[in-house]
């Protein structure tokens, strides 16, 4: 495994494709890094019930960094599995978990002697874990398994899983241990060309049942959840796309809100509430801390380097007298927000003392924690983390990735819409060529290298075509990236590793079921024994290694507002996680693609199989 | 059809062999059967509430009933209904539901997931939350889900066009019909999963039983083949045209359209009209209670069986009053008086409450309040 970019990533403009290099420096294969010069990358935060010790979970390094937290002095180091993403305490604090969203796993620590004691089979790819007050139960939210992995908290045995929103990835747990909540970050499966649809699941952790879903409407991309000590209110990060309307109005606003979902008795209903301003947006509100005494909530805005602060008591008179929603009332949060604290680069997980004094802010892509004083309100102290000490390409085309300074009023970056380098879930009516015209749905960024061209209508041979002129005057609508950053962030997408594919045996060896399926996949005469044109047999065009042959073809999927039926052919880099499918998402599912979509046989030759051939089919392609 | 008369030939070989171990083979003659309350056996007596449109229900044709706590969930012919804290709420199609005519329920105990078998479809309901599966849009075999079980991370589900298996935790499809297992016909009736074994009630096809440690699949047929007449009649399953399977510690009861069976890994016992309790062969549904007990729901009421005693409770098929009696070990009936039966005698589904049930009719949902 590749441990650069394991990070989470990003990557370029909405549902293209990406990369290829003509004219720049050339982009060859990069080594793997000594550990000596990978990056920390912290990206969560918790301290001790005591407060003395800050632990840092450094996704870069597949490592727990135990901190004194006073000194930001180094204590100890815990070694835990490949691409961290999750962390939390027992709460008598004795044990520490951490979940390793690459090996499928958790591993637990005791906190008393740093050693790892156990590492634990969870789902797929487990991104966040938290313990129950009785100590029996571990709960784990896995996101590529949209659900809740529920584990015996003395043996880890798994007891069962609870099927969570799209992409299952932050929990938090009131204080007295009665409701446990989940989010996730992917949107909820609606309706072709429909609002998106998110909830917060809530658990009751006693009976290890989901008991309530909150639904979020209009929203794709919740983040992390807080709770008040007294379990009165709720907060959520979250992205409000406006992914149905072209997007031609950048300058109005017009493609993302950065809001806040606050629920709970002291709210009454759920509300949802904008923290941008009329002329500068806050891009993608990561994490949420809320004062011990409710009187603040602080905000970590990843594609704005910045932490906000809120007024809950002017917030909530707000939200009182204004009974109509307001999500998108860009006035609306000079009422509330009180201040903008610059931070490092890529402000990820937060925590706040229990004195609610010092709030501590992971800054991922520049390895420091920046330490605020919240009576003052200024950054007081920042810790440099141990790494390198020389900025990389590679890591510059991170920062870029992950930063929305480029783009007009700060509004959005290339992770708003590949979220940790990955996808979105929605469809964009993106391109400069009429409203309502080739609407597309955004792709998986992994992997790239051999899937050029880019875009659905295979328009960008590079990954510099795809991300620099198109990006600069579509997206950005504002300053571009200069020659060497365009450089290297297409360097930085182009070395982004596929995660693990969890429905390929870890052996190797298919099962028969997908055998039976690989069979179909390459066939080249159908079952009465007719040859099948080249063209239209699967392997022909989702050829290689990638399953793209980087050809367009028309397979009769084209629609009355595309300007042509010809499309890229997709890669099927891990194609089980990316619904839905087709040029305009138009298949919810891998099934759908066949089953409604491919009537005249175009998409490949298919309505000869049985029903169940077909799932021998696509139990093959989740392979891929 | 061979293989049928092979194991028709061995299985009355067998007979004389087996004999003696009849009385074994039989449910457990329950300690139960030895009380007696006023000379009749004391099987159980309830009072009956029935729920129609006039109170609350949004259809009088009820297909499946499901307790799940303190709420009931009731499959109608419009929607799926469910009770609770005395207030009746409808999932309908609009909601996010497969189809309004929901055949089949099941609980996930674990999750607190209820799955809707439907005639368009296979509907998760969880907090409120509906995820739909169909034949277009996931590997479900077909739309019209007859049956369904959960059981671990699977939910088994039974089509008219065979069967499958959903892993809640993957999302794979496993499928299964006759070019994989011993099925003949590929309508698939009922279903019911334990850690062990998986077993349908496949319509013509008999029962089929999977092992879930092996993955290997077994078929029970009729001995007496496809033929009407029951010449070996404990010799094997009753009927090839089953409805409807209950697997409970150990023990498997079938319903079929020609009587009703039980066994036990190693015996058959079979029950028909002319020598049981049961107030019809035709069976829509069978429930067991334990290895001893179980209820069937017929075209001509409700009945219990308790190991020895049966009793039946329906409305008189002549008068339409309330009407239960009691068949004892010897064949004795007697009527006993009560006030209320079950909405109607079509029964399509059965579930416990504690000592409770609640009984899908044709004509309603019925309550029977258990009275000690």
């Amino acid at each position: 495994m590749r441990r650069l970019a394991l990070l989470m990533l990003c990557a370029g403009a909405i549902g293209c494709g990406l990369l290829g290099l003509a004219g720049v420096a050339p982009l060859s294969a990069q080594p793997d890094p000594t550990p000596e010069e990978r990056y920390a990358s912290p990206l969560e935060l918790l301290l001790s019930p005591d407060g003395a010790r800050l632990y840092v979970l450094c996704q870069g390094v597949d490592e727990v960094r135990v901190l004194h937290a006073a000194t930001g002095r180094v204590l100890r180091i815990i070694p835990v599995g490949h691409v961290p993403r999750g962390v939390s305490l027992s709460p008598d604090g004795r044990r520490l978990f951490v979940t390793n969203s690459w090996d499928d796993t958790v591993t637990v620590a005791d906190t008393n002697t740093g050693s790892v004691v156990a590492a634990w089979a969870a789902g797929f790819e487990p991104s966040s874990v938290v313990e129950d007050r009785a100590g029996k139960r571990l709960f784990v939210a896995d996101r590529v398994g949209n659900n809740i992995t529920v584990l015996d908290a003395i043996t880890g045995a798994e007891q069962e899983t609870l099927e969570a929103g799209r992409g299952a990835s932050y929990l938090a747990m009131t204080a007295d241990g009665s409701r446990l909540y989940a989010t996730h970050v992917y949107p909820n499966p609606t309706p072709h060309r429909t609002p998106p649809k998110s909830e917060i699941t809530v658990i009751d952790p006693q009976r290890a049942q989901v008991i309530d879903r909150i639904p979020l409407p209009s929203i794709a991309g919740v983040f992390h959840i807080a709770l008040s000590r007294d379990g009165h209110l709720g907060v959520v990060g979250e992205l409000h796309p406006k992914n149905l309307v072209p997007l031609a109005h950048v300058e109005h606003g017009w493609a993302f809100v950065d809001t806040l979902t606050v629920f709970g008795a002291d709210v009454g209903r759920p509300v949802e509430v904008p923290l941008d301003e009329l002329d500068r947006y806050y891009a993608r509100p990561f994490a949420v801390a809320i004062a011990p005494d409710k009187s603040r909530i602080y905000v970590s805005h990843g594609g704005s380097d910045c932490v906000s602060v809120i007024d809950e008591r002017r917030m909530l008179a707000y939200i009182h007298a204004h009974p109509e929603p307001f999500a998108e009332d860009l006035a609306a949060s000079a009422h509330y927000v009180v201040a903008r604290i610059p931070v490092g680069k890529n402000p990820s997980g937060i925590v706040l003392s229990r004195d609610g004094l010092r709030l501590y802010v992971a800054n991922r892509l520049d390895d420091t924690i920046s330490v605020i004083d919240t009576r003052t309100l200024r950054v007081a102290q920042t810790i440099q983390l141990a790494g390198p000490k020389t900025i990389t390409p590679l890591r510059r085309g991170e920062q870029t990735f992950y930063s929305a300074q480029y783009a007009f009023q700060g509004q959005f970056g290339c992770a708003n819409c590949h979220i940790d380098s990955t996808f979105d879930g929605l469809q964009w009516d993106l391109e400069p060529d009429g409203f309502g015209k080739d609407i597309v749905d955004n792709r998986l960024i992994e992997d790239l290298r051999g899937t050029e061209p880019y875009k659905w209508n295979g328009g960008n041979p590079t990954l510099v075509k795809e991300c620099g002129i198109r990006t600069e005057m579509y997206f950005w609508r504002s300053q571009n990236f200069d020659d060497r950053r365009l450089t290297d962030l297409a360097l930085y997408m182009r070395n982004l590793p596929s995660r693990p594919n969890r429905w390929r045996p870890a052996d190797g060896r298919l099962t028969p079921t997908q055998e039976r399926g690989k069979v179909l996949f390459f066939r080249t005469a159908d079952k009465l024994g007719q040859p099948i044109p080249q063209s239209n047999q699967c392997a022909y065009c989702h050829s290689g290694p990638k399953g793209t042959s980087q050809k367009s073809f028309d397979v009769g999927t084209g629609r009355p507002v595309d300007n042509s039926p010809v499309f890229d052919t997709p890669q099927l880099t891990n194609v089980a996680m990316t619904a839905p499918y087709l040029h305009d998402g138009s298949a919810q599912t891998l099934e759908e693609i066949w089953t409604r979509y491919n009537l005249h046989d175009r998409h490949g030759r298919t309505n000869d199989l049985t029903k169940d051939e077909l799932n021998d089919l696509i139990e093959y392609l989740r392979t891929r | 059809m061979k293989m049928k008369l092979i194991l028709a030939i061995l299985a009355a070989t067998a007979a004389a062999l087996t004999l003696a171990a009849q009385s074994t083979a039989r449910p457990v003659k329950a300690a139960q059967a030895a009380r007696k309350l006023n000379g009749v056996p004391a099987v159980p007596r309830f009072r009956f509430e029935n729920y129609t449109t006039a109170n609350g229900l949004p259809d009088d044709h009820v297909y499946s009933v499901l307790v799940d706590g303190n709420r009931i969930w009731a499959g109608t012919n419009n929607g799926l209904a469910v009770l609770e804290n005395g207030q009746w709420n409808v999932y309908t199609p609009a909601d996010g539901l497969a189809h309004r005519a929901v055949l089949s329920l099941a609980l996930d105990k674990r999750t607190g997931a209820v799955w809707a078998g439907t005639m368009g479809g296979l509907s998760r309901i969880s907090a409120g939350r509906i995820d739909t599966y169909t034949q277009l849009n996931s590997g479900l075999s077909n739309d019209v889900v007859y049956g369904v079980s959960v059981e671990g991370d699977n939910v088994w589900v039974a089509t008219a066009a065979g069967a499958c298996r959903l892993n809640t935790r993957t999302g794979e499809w496993s499928l299964y019909n006759e070019r994989n297992t011993p099925m003949i016909e590929i309508w698939v009736y009922g279903v019911s999963a334990a850690p062990d074994k998986v077993y349908y009630a496949v319509w013509g096809s008999g029962l089929l039983e999977y092992n879930q440690k092996t993955g290997a699949w077994d078929k029970y047929e009729d001995p007496d083949g496809e033929n009407e007449m029951v010449l070996l009649k404990d010799q094997g399953l009753i009927h090839e045209i089953t409805t409807s399977v209950s697997y409970i510690d150990g023990v498997v009861w079938v319903a079929t359209y020609f009587g009703d069976s039980h066994y036990d890994g190693r015996n058959w016992h079979n029950f028909l009209t002319k020598d049981s309790g049961l107030p019809s062969n035709f069976t829509n549904t069978v429930k067991g209670i334990d290895r001893n007990r179980a209820w069937f729901g017929t075209d001509k009421g409700l009945a219990y069986y308790d190991g020895t005693n049966w009793a039946v409770y329906r409305p008189s098929l002549t008068t339409g009053q309330p009407e239960m009696t009691v068949r004892d070990a010897g064949g004795k009936m007697t009527d006993v008086p009560v006030a209320t039966a079950p909405a109607h005698n079509y029964i399509l589904g059965i579930d416990f409450q504690g000592r409770d049930l609640w009984v899908a009719t044709a004509k309603g949902l019925s309550h029977g309040i258990y009275q000690p």
